[in-house]
């Protein structure tokens, strides 16, 4: 534990640990201390100067060693020269006076200095209504320029960094938080300043230009309009939309996000999603996403959507009511009972895959999990544990990547991973090929894709010591693994079973796969083979699409019933097509592949008349006379609770349940941790291990 | 590439530093670079970058920030007259502007043959010896100092004729 | 007088290795390995009262006795960025008396630990690193740099690192992120470079005129060398010299000698014989000084140029005559301040450019009393909030300018050349 150190700010008295910043104990008191180069997550430079605050410390007689007393109270002397908050950590004694006369005109004047080269252009300003500068030159800012309009510096306004974002070289106020979380935080550093004083700009080198996937964090944090992402520039202004809290869908990681909407007449009066943004979870995604996730979203939004129940009548899709396709496809499970296959993948959530599991069991027939990985279900004996948290690690433990590249497939574990590394957890990696991760890895086997098992096998040996003393022990494994891998990698952990920190976790290609493995749906193996003749079930998978083998295989079965979002490859051959809601359009929960479940909320209105996959198959069900919960998915993860062990003690109110969470961001002061949401609507909840002995 | 054409040098510049720090090899690397063309061009900072284990990004920030480095081609030669304060008071203003009109030139110009660009610049540390100015090109850095207009008119005919040979 | 530091010009030959040696060259550097502990060398630089010569006077034994023994390894880094306008003083003894500081360089590093040393040039100063590294060359094949150095458990290695045109780079930790390979741009303080330096590594950053000075200690001892000098600055300095003086150069005196003296005897008088209006005692970065008589009789050492509202810094002393308007002064300054601000802080990156625009207003004659009124306050504003003190210095001529020159701020005075 680090000592506690007592000192006042503005006459308030706060403890905190040693080595905290002033900025941060003013914070945790509610007292805001103006920042722009500061930012909670990176090392501060102490660049801008806008912290500058009067610092005072008890006076110590030099004879005795022991503090000057003025009366009762310890004589506190003030320097000459303002401190600033972001680079100064507290002392015992110290006193802070950031409201002072001096603090405020201090305050004041580096605004003023910052406002003279920035462009009067906050009406067409993305960053107009969620910008600290703007926020803080209202609150504090001189109300007339002592600075000649035509003299302002002038550059370039719409450079264009790579395709996804834009940097207005006028705005920037050379804070440096983009260039420092590319380097620090991202591990990509591949923006920087060029030039010096005030010609200083932003650029970029690499090729292709801003060659990160964490390249849209930087507009977040960017403290003014300077960066701006394509995507969204001049789409909409802040106070115009609503905010809606949801889950990522796009791998297994679980990214918290906030998607913006707006009701707009260019989109036909609806209300439609304007932009994705990382909403904070310090145990999953901290402030950050990838920009797989920030962009990713659009697909829920696309015109080609199915928007009606289709029947294949004359060998021809046709659109039908509901009540049709229902009793259709209810006729073809009605006549092949367990004779159906139940095929499913991870871009269901828990509630859809719960109420397929629950139809197929009562129908005798299993339900199979379409996923290129055998050996998943491992992670549900070997996974994460309650208490478990990536941000936690550092020495100690030992972090093992084999057969995956974080980066790629999971990129917000590559930036975890990372840290953990930099905290000095050891990081070995077994891959084929190279990865972004390798440079911060103590160990690095590259070997053929064959030979990996045989590599793994022979790590507990290789290792040594390392491993055995190591008090943690991870193991992200790639989400087309053998069940030789799996199991290769599960040895590992065989004395750490439900010890938290403490995991293999699968990196799974969607974002609930790990959901339907606890659920105990098992990974498909040889279906090639086994669809011919019988009734085939889909939900949100498209092996057609993936394979022309398994293509083939759909036409020799007896009946093909998809319910999906778009019309696919494997919908194109079925005979009933039920359209199901995007992820953004109702509520539902997700499992990450670190075993935490999450909720998500709806956004927008549904499509057409697609419902929420737990509905749809809740009525088919209701065609065969056999009653599943489809009132609301709240409902069902309460059956959830109770019919599946590790989902025991899980409810939509715990899962919205929130704790304060540091650094605390999102609040009034987007000067201090840039635009990422602050979550209140839940942190989620860990799985339990269901039989911690083995 | 550096490393084919000045081998022994580079060699030296990577040995001044531990092993693991690479990095600070990007300025002589710079340096010997920019003796080719007078700037550092695209391929070269890719060169430098993997030489010194470091992005392009990162090279291209040095190229940017230090004045003695260029990014674009200008006058084989740059004649860099300091007009800083201490060489002011004893002329170098009025030498730079008498220099530019005898080379029919406007400060930070170049001689239509291409050959010596004339540019103000800060102090260089010659302060007793003004007016003076560096001499930046293939061979490096010169000083020139205590000079007149005509002893400079006489330097750049000196190094056109020498460097027509050259080329 | 006999000179210690420009000692060039009276025994010819000095850069020469074999010279060097049969002036006693070396003879300290082998002392302190042989027959001196570290903490000796230390504790007798400390003794001498040797100061930076860079301009911000530290005393050099305290900053060596800063460096940590539990983080290991050391770097002694000898800054000849010299890039102060006024200054030129490291430059010439690099050029004519190279032995000496890099002896004193030598014992730096030995007395702080260090195995590695880097001498930061300027990239301007090309030709003079390229010297160096010849005459670092012969220093270990003649064995005085290298391997168990006379014989000890000792070693040391000395290598040069070319800038590339940067002021800013003269800050000390700007410099060592220059060497790592950086934009040269200062770091927050603490932690100093005693212990977070080269590399994140405890590290001496020590001017080359300081270095200088550290043979002549350690081979004459502390109190011959205190005996020079006054008070509160020991030894000898080198005033460079420049501006409107007939004889501009470096002059090697003791502390305490008069402004007048420097000028008027040594400097050969004022161009023009015009009286001096104003002085610039520390370079660009300088107060002005109004050049009254009580001025000019002031010894030129710490203490006594303080009094004057200026410091003695590097000593690098610029004079200016009659003929000249301050308006013009400040003009020359803020320009080399706004192209040198490294564009780290707000204040100093926004300020200079916002003086250099005011300035050039002045300096046109626009609406003069409101401009200059507006410049000082923006100085002044400027004042004690930067990171580092290039951009406290920029703003000491615009201030001191303004308030003691008022007459050149007036509409009939300003944007009068120089005479």
């Amino acid at each position: 534990m680090a000592k506690i150190i007592s000192l006042t700010i503005d006459g308030h008295a706060v403890s905190v640990p040693e080595g905290t910043l002033i900025v941060n104990a003013a914070k945790r008191i509610g007292i805001d201390i103006p920042v722009f180069c500061f930012h909670p997550k990176m090392e501060p430079v102490g660049m801008c100067r806008q912290c500058l605050v009067e610092v005072g410390r008890p006076v110590i007689d030099r004879a005795t060693g022991q503090p000057v007393m003025e009366g009762d109270r310890p004589k506190i002397g003030f320097g000459p020269k303002l401190e600033t908050a972001c680079t100064t950590p507290v002392s015992e004694g110290m006193v802070v006076l950031s409201q002072s006369e001096k603090a405020r005109s201090s305050q004041k004047e580096i605004l003023e200095f910052l406002l003279t080269s920035h462009p009067l252009d906050c009406p067409v300003c993305d960053k107009g209504g969620e910008c600290p500068l703007q926020n803080l030159t209202l609150a504090y800012g001189p109300s007339a320029s002592r600075y000649l309009f035509d003299e302002k510096h002038h550059a370039e306004k719409h450079v264009a960094l790579g395709d996804k974002i834009f940097l207005d070289r006028e705005r920037c106020i050379q804070c440096g938080r983009c260039v420092r979380f590319q380097e620090n935080v991202a591990g990509d550093p591949v923006l920087a300043f060029y030039q010096r004083g005030r010609n200083t700009d932003i650029i970029t080198s690499s090729d292709p230009p801003f060659d990160s996937i964490f390249s849209g964090n930087t507009t977040d944090i960017c403290p003014v309009g300077a960066l701006t992402t394509a995507d969204f520039r001049f789409g909409a202004r802040p106070w115009e939309m609503k905010a809606a809290a949801s889950i990522c869908s796009l791998c297994p990681v679980g990214c918290n996000l906030t998607f913006n909407t707006r009701r707009e007449a260019k989109s036909g009066g609806r209300v439609v999603i304007k932009r994705a943004m990382p909403r904070q979870n310090e145990a999953v995604n901290e402030i950050w996403i990838c920009d797989r996730g920030r962009f990713g979203w659009h697909y829920t939004e696309s015109e080609a959507r199915l928007a009606q129940p289709m029947v294949r009548k004359n060998g021809r899709l046709e659109a039908a009511s509901w009540k049709d396709a229902l009793a259709l496809a209810g006729s073809r499970l009605a006549a092949s009972k367990k004779e159906t296959v139940f095929l499913a993948t991870g871009r269901l959530a828990n509630e859809d895959l719960f109420n397929i599991k629950q139809l197929a069991e009562r129908l005798g027939g299993e339900a199979l999990l379409y996923t290129p990985a055998a050996g998943g279900e491992l992670t549900t004996k070997y996974g994460f544990s309650t208490g478990s948290d990536l941000s936690a690690l550092g020495a100690g433990t030992i972090l093992l990547v084999v057969a995956a590249d974080l980066y790629h497939a999971a990129p917000v574990w590559h930036l975890r991973v990372k840290q953990a590394a930099e905290r000095g957890a050891a990081l070995v990696i077994v891959n084929a090929a190279e990865t972004k991760l390798d440079k911060y890895a103590r160990k690095v086997i590259h070997c053929t894709p064959e030979a990996i098992v045989s590599k793994v096998r022979g790590l507990a040996q290789e290792l040594g010591d390392l491993l055995t003393a190591a008090e943690n022990l991870v193991v992200f494994f790639g989400g087309d693994a053998s069940t030789d891998l799996a199991s290769a990698c599960a040895t590992l952990l065989e004395s750490r079973r439900g010890k938290p920190n403490n995991g293999l976790v699968g990196v799974w290609k969607h974002a609930n796969d790990q959901g339907a493995l606890e659920l105990g749906f098992k990974p498909a193996a040889g279906l090639a083979k086994s669809l011919k003749g019988k009734t085939v079930y889909l939900a949100a998978a498209d092996p057609a699409g993936a394979d022309p083998q398994l293509a083939a295989a759909l036409r020799e079965a007896e009946a093909v019933i998809v319910q999906e979002l778009f019309l696919s490859e494997t919908a194109k051959l079925a005979e009933v097509v039920l359209p199901a809601q995007a992820f953004t359009e109702r509520e539902g929960t997700y499992t990450t592949g670190e075993r935490r479940v999450q909720r998500f909320y709806p956004a927008v209105s549904p499509r057409g008349a697609a419902r929420p996959d737990f509905v749809i198959t809740a009525l088919l069900a209701k065609e065969l006379g056999i009653e599943l919960e489809s009132r609301s998915a709240r409902l069902v993860m309460d059956q959830i609770a109770a019919a599946e062990p590790a989902f025991a003690g899980i409810s939509y109110g715990k899962l919205a349940e929130v704790a304060e969470q540091w650094p605390l961001i999102g609040r009034n002061d987007l000067y201090y941790g840039g635009t990422s949401y602050q979550n209140s609507q839940g942190l989620g909840m860990h799985l339990d291990l269901v039989d911690k002995k083995a | 590439m550096l490393a084919e054409k000045y081998p022994n040098e580079v060699k030296k510049i990577m040995a001044k530093y531990p092993p693991e720090r690479k990095q600070s090899a990007v300025m002589p690397l710079l340096h010997l670079a920019q003796l080719e063309k007078g700037f550092v061009d695209r391929h070269q900072i890719t060169e430098i970058a993997g030489m010194c284990g470091i992005t392009e990004t990162d090279v291209a920030e040095i190229v940017g920030f230090y004045t003695l480095y260029h990014d674009a081609p200008e006058g084989k030669l740059r004649i860099q007259v300091c007009t800083d304060i201490a060489c002011a008071l004893r002329g170098a203003d009025v030498f730079l502007a008498d220099l530019c009109a005898r080379l029919g030139i406007e400060p930070g110009g170049t001689t239509p043959d291409g050959l010596v660009t004339v540019e103000a610049v800060m102090c260089l540390a010659a302060c007793d010896k003004a007016p003076m100015f560096q001499l930046q090109g293939p061979e490096g850095i010169s000083y020139h100092e205590n000079m007149t207009v005509d002893s400079t008119v006489a330097l750049v005919q000196t190094l056109r004729d020498s460097g027509k040979e050259v080329r | 007088m006999t000179t210690l530091l420009l000692c060039h010009r009276e025994i010819p030959g000095i850069d020469q290795i074999e010279v060097y040696r049969k002036n006693g060259g070396f003879e300290a550097f082998k002392k302190a390995v042989t027959g001196m502990k570290p903490q000796e060398v230390i504790d007798e630089v400390k003794a001498s009262g040797l100061r930076g010569r860079g301009g911000a006077g530290f005393p050099t034994g305290i900053k060596w006795g800063f460096i940590p023994n539990t983080i290991w390894p050391h770097y002694v880094v000898a800054n000849a960025d010299e890039s102060e306008p006024g200054t030129f003083k490291d430059r010439e003894l690099m050029e004519s008396n190279p032995f000496q500081f890099l002896e004193g360089m030598a014992i730096a590093a030995y007395a702080t630990g260090a195995n590695a040393a880097y001498i930061y040039l300027r990239g301007e100063f090309w030709p003079v690193a390229a010297r160096l590294d010849e005459k670092i060359a012969e220093m270990e094949a003649a064995g005085f740099l290298g391997d168990k150095l006379f014989g000890s458990e000792y070693s040391l290695r000395i290598h040069t690192h070319l800038g590339a045109g940067a002021y800013i780079c003269g800050e000390e930790t700007a410099l060592l992120e220059s060497i790592e390979g950086h934009r040269g741009q200062p770091r927050i303080r603490p932690p100093f470079p005693a212990v977070y330096g080269l590399y994140g590594k405890p590290t001496v950053v020590n001017n080359v005129e300081t270095l200088a000075n550290v043979p002549l200690i350690i081979a004459k001892g502390s109190g011959w060398y205190r005996s020079l000098g006054t008070a509160d600055s020991a030894g000898v300095k080198i005033f460079s010299l420049s501006g409107h003086v007939k004889r501009p150069g470096n002059y090697e005196l003791p502390f305490g000698t008069t402004y007048r003296e420097l000028i008027y005897t040594h400097g050969g008088g004022v161009v023009d014989d015009r009286p001096v209006k104003a002085i610039m005692s520390a370079g660009a970065s300088s107060a002005l000084i109004v050049a009254d008589d009580k001025a000019l009789d002031t010894p030129m050492d710490y203490a006594s140029v303080r009094t004057l509202g200026a410091d003695l810094g590097s000593a690098s002393v610029i004079v200016i005559n009659d003929s000249v308007e301050m308006s013009w002064i400040i003009n020359k300054t803020i320009h080399f301040f706004k192209h040198e601000s490294c564009g780290k802080c707000t204040p100093c990156r926004e300020g200079t450019y916002w003086m250099l625009h005011l300035v050039e207003r002045i300096s046109h004659g626009e609406d003069v009393q409101a401009n200059t009124e507006l410049l000082h306050s923006v100085a002044r504003q400027m004042q004690n909030k930067c990171l580092c003190p290039l951009g406290e210095f920029s703003t000491m001529a615009v201030t001191t300018a303004i308030e003691r020159f008022p007459a050149d701020f007036t509409p009939s005075t300003v944007g009068g050349k120089h005479g």
